[in-house]
């Protein structure tokens, strides 16, 4: 075995969650003294694993070797003594410490039992300079960007703890292209200095230039470990996705009718959104693709009034609406089911018919008071019609499984008789036969004349259920794609940027 | 048999978790009843009442608050300022009507001026009517020039009037409860306040207007604190700056002992009523057995700690359970 010349080596790893089995048996090593890019779709398994090699996960089978020796960590703590940390895609810092003081957290020299700030100060100056940081070490991190606080994060990390293993998680998700490169030039400095990096990644167009060695995962499983320059871009897109479409979404009988919701120009600096403009027309299932961050919850979340936006105009069958919350959207014929339902759609404590009813409360009520018949007799329609499972109306929503929780919001949705329905991964976290169903009714939906905007980052099902789609990227629409031409292939490859990359043969 | 016996504790659970607090009021008239001869009389009985009153009513504005997923730690304050200003206008007026209304309008002002700081300041409920409890007993304090007024006539026969057999105090009371119960539970605005109190990001995505209900929750609590005002006036016959001190403690404590969950989102009128109870019989009965009034007060904490304590390990439970 490989063991002795590389740097880690994972052997037969294992990681069972309740219900989930999201490692399966990942054997494959990593060079030292390389960058590494772990690539897969989300839920391939990269994170779940790189959190194994830091200690926040504890695998249920399998070893895994640093230097040839077989380690076990129980907590991120003593992976950091052994060198090994992880930079997360959310940066946690502490917002009011200076530069310095952050730097130095926990380390400070001391002088008997009290901290000596002259030594902190002038530790941190001298590391600053080493690693060619020119902050002012009296700044706040408050005052300082992402790209510097991720940088500054970077140093703290390498610096504090002799770290030889550095794991990234989608670092450049929140960066602009120049301070990628800044980022990139680090990587280099890294390398150099011999410490072993992996990457996990997403974006095409970066990894080609910092790779020496990619690993592609998928469903848990290892897919492939080979040099860089084995790879190219299509054949990197047909190893991640590779599966077969083996879930059939059912067939919608009905043709798209007018345009039932017009966005033009919708521009937020909060969800840094530029110009996004689309349409939807009754009866149509319409896709909003694009990796995570790429604005497409940003977009659904302002059109529903949920965030504010500056600029551009909402029309609902051709007539402008004003959206400022989410009492509009919902007056003007818009519903959403969030991804988040737990935090965004649910009343956890109280019962499935006030949940059911909560957005409709106008609908059975007069002067206020409510009916309570009449808000039985609805709310009692959709608990059938969704075939929730649950001992009744009177049982609390955190009772129910997320399947039938999703059945609840959606429930919520329909019952305020949008024209427009926002679907953000409607089908995260269920079961297969939910799933299902909720196909099943999206269909039906559409085939009522009720227009459906879907963001799912499962790509078999997007495309499986789409009959357009618009690829976002960085705020931006990139793309449209009608059904004829939606394949992973084509998405993947707009959701990272559009450009088709030098390796790729064409 | 072990599953038998865990499926019984499981049910004992239950039937504990949702009747408890019915069975500590019972256990508390059997062991009142059995100590001392005079408890249970229809004098002792109907005077306890006269007495939670005040409590019960204020109970029901902290339970609507905590409800919201707020709090309100100045209504003690409150009800000396407002009640204050009530005796004015009645002394000024001679009439009783227009007392209770100045009474209602002040306690409505200054608890809108803390929903206006939670609600559209953001500042949080705790910090704001801390600061509103500092302003308004100073206000006391300034507008009487420390004095208190012992002369204000027949005010108090809104304590002492009988209807029937039972004081008018408490058919406020019931009034009062009867008016909440109806507002949460046949009510948009109730659904509108259990909904911002369970989930306030899942309630603003549900299209309802956050601010706009946590400023009507703190009106409506400033109403039920008005009512409150006026009894606690009526039943101490007289106008003093530094009445009512920390009211709201009780209230919070009878609210919660009710079963309303500090987090929000839970809580019953029932419940407050058979709290505010328990918090008026329990003092009564400490009273009766002839306990210091020093130990009454820590028999208190310890008795708010044991219920929030049950409150959040029945919480914790169900979280693990997940």
């Amino acid at each position: 075995m490989a063991v002795q010349d590389d740097k880690i080596w994972f052997d037969s790893i294992s990681m069972e969650f309740p219900g989930v089995l999201a490692l399966d048996d990942v054997t494959f090593g990593v060079k030292k003294g390389t960058v590494h890019i772990m690539m897969g779709e989300n839920g391939a398994g990269k994170s779940t694993l790189m959190k194994v090699l830091n200690g926040t996960n504890v695998p249920s089978r399998g070893k895994f070797y640093v230097d040839g020796k077989e380690m076990r960590f129980s907590s991120a703590r003593e992976a950091e003594k052994q060198g090994i940390a992880m930079i997360y895609q959310e940066l946690s810092y502490i917002p009011d410490m200076t530069v310095e003081r952050y730097l130095m957290l926990c380390r400070e020299p001391k002088r008997g039992c009290f901290i000596d700030w002259k030594g902190v100060s002038q530790k941190a100056k001298e590391i600053l300079e080493e690693e060619g940081l020119d902050y002012d070490p009296k700044l706040t991190l408050r005052q300082l960007n992402v790209s510097d606080i991720q940088l500054l994060e970077i140093t703290k990390c390498i610096r504090g703890n002799h770290i030889d293993v550095l794991i990234m998680d989608e670092p450049t998700s929140a960066l602009t292209s120049k301070e990628v490169e800044r980022l990139f030039e680090k990587i280099e400095m890294l390398k150099k200095r011999g410490i072993t990096i992996l990457y996990i990644s997403h974006k095409m167009d970066e990894i080609f230039r910092i790779a020496d060695y990619i690993t592609v995962m998928r469903d848990g499983k290892h897919i492939s470990t080979a040099p860089a320059e084995e790879f190219t871009n299509d054949g990197l897109v047909k190893l991640m996705v590779g599966r077969e479409i083996s879930d059939v979404y059912p067939e919608k009988e009905t043709a798209a009718g007018d345009k039932i919701l017009e966005v033009e120009g919708l521009t937020s600096e909060y969800g840094r959104l530029h110009d996004i403009s689309f349409y939807v027309r009754a009866g149509e299932i319409v896709g909003l693709g694009g990796l995570m961050g790429a604005g497409r919850s940003e977009t659904v979340r302002a059109i529903f009034g949920i965030d504010r936006f500056e600029e551009g105009t909402i029309r609902i069958a051709g007539k402008p609406v004003k959206i400022r919350r989410v009492s509009d959207a919902i007056r003007n014929g818009i519903a959403m089911a969030t991804e988040d339902r737990r935090r965004l759609g649910l009343i956890l404590c109280r019962n499935l018919k006030e949940n059911i009813s909560l957005s409709s409360l106008r609908k059975v009520s007069r002067y206020t008071f409510l009916n309570l018949k009449k808000e039985k007799r609805l709310t009692e329609r959709y608990f059938q019609k969704m075939k929730i499972k649950a001992s009744g109306l009177e049982a609390a929503a955190m009772t129910l499984s997320g399947g039938n929780q999703q059945k609840v919001v959606l429930s919520k949705c329909l019952m305020t008789d949008a024209k427009v329905l926002i679907l953000d991964e409607p089908t995260r976290g269920i079961d297969v036969g939910a799933k299902h169903e909720i196909y099943k009714l999206m269909i039906e939906l559409a085939e009522n004349g009720i227009g459906i905007i879907m963001i799912s980052s499962e790509l078999p099902e997007f495309i499986g259920m789409c009959d357009r789609a618009y690829v976002m990227h960085n705020g931006r629409i990139v793309g449209e794609l009608d059904k004829k031409h939606m394949t992973q292939e084509e998405i993947i490859r707009m959701a990272a940027g559009g450009v088709r990359h030098g390796h790729s043969k064409g | 048999m072990g599953i038998a016996k865990a499926e019984m504790k499981k049910k004992m659970d239950v039937v504990f978790r949702k009747y408890g607090i019915y069975l500590v009021f019972l256990c508390l008239i059997v062991i009142g009843a059995v100590s001392n001869p005079y408890f249970l009389t229809v004098k002792n009985v109907t005077n306890v009442f006269r007495q939670i009153a005040v409590t019960g009513v204020l109970a029901l504005a902290e339970m609507v608050l905590i409800i919201a997923g707020q709090i309100d730690l100045s209504l003690g304050a409150v009800i000396a300022f407002s009640g204050m200003l009530s005796v004015s206008a009645y002394l000024s007026s001679g009439s009783l009507f227009a007392a209770v209304l100045v009474a209602v309008f002040v306690s409505v002002l200054c608890l809108t001026f803390s929903g206006f700081m939670v609600a559209k300041v953001k500042l949080p409920a705790f910090i704001a009517t801390m600061a509103m409890d500092y302003i308004a007993r100073g206000l006391c304090y300034i507008y009487t020039g420390g004095q208190a007024k012992y002369e204000i006539g027949d005010y108090s026969v809104v304590s002492t009037m009988y209807l029937g057999a039972i004081p008018l105090p408490v058919y406020i009371l019931f009034g009062m409860a009867l008016v909440c119960w109806v507002i949460m539970n046949r009510t948009t605005l109730g659904r509108d306040i259990f909904a911002i109190g369970g989930n306030q990001a899942a309630a603003n995505a549900s299209g309802i207007h956050v601010d706009l209900t946590i400023i009507k929750t703190f009106i409506m609590a400033g109403m039920l604190t008005g009512v409150a005002a006026v009894l606690q006036i009526a039943r101490v016959n007289s106008a003093i700056p530094d009445t009512a001190m920390n009211y709201h403690g009780d209230a919070i404590a009878a609210a919660i002992i009710g079963g309303t969950s500090f987090t929000g989102g839970i809580g019953t009128v029932m419940g407050c009523m058979v709290g505010a109870a328990i918090m008026g019989f329990l003092t009564n009965l400490l009273n009766l057995v002839g306990l210091d009034s020093y130990v009454q007060m820590v028999t208190k904490g310890v008795i708010i700690l044991f219920a929030l304590t049950i409150d959040l390990t029945g919480k914790n439970k169900r979280i693990k359970r997940k």
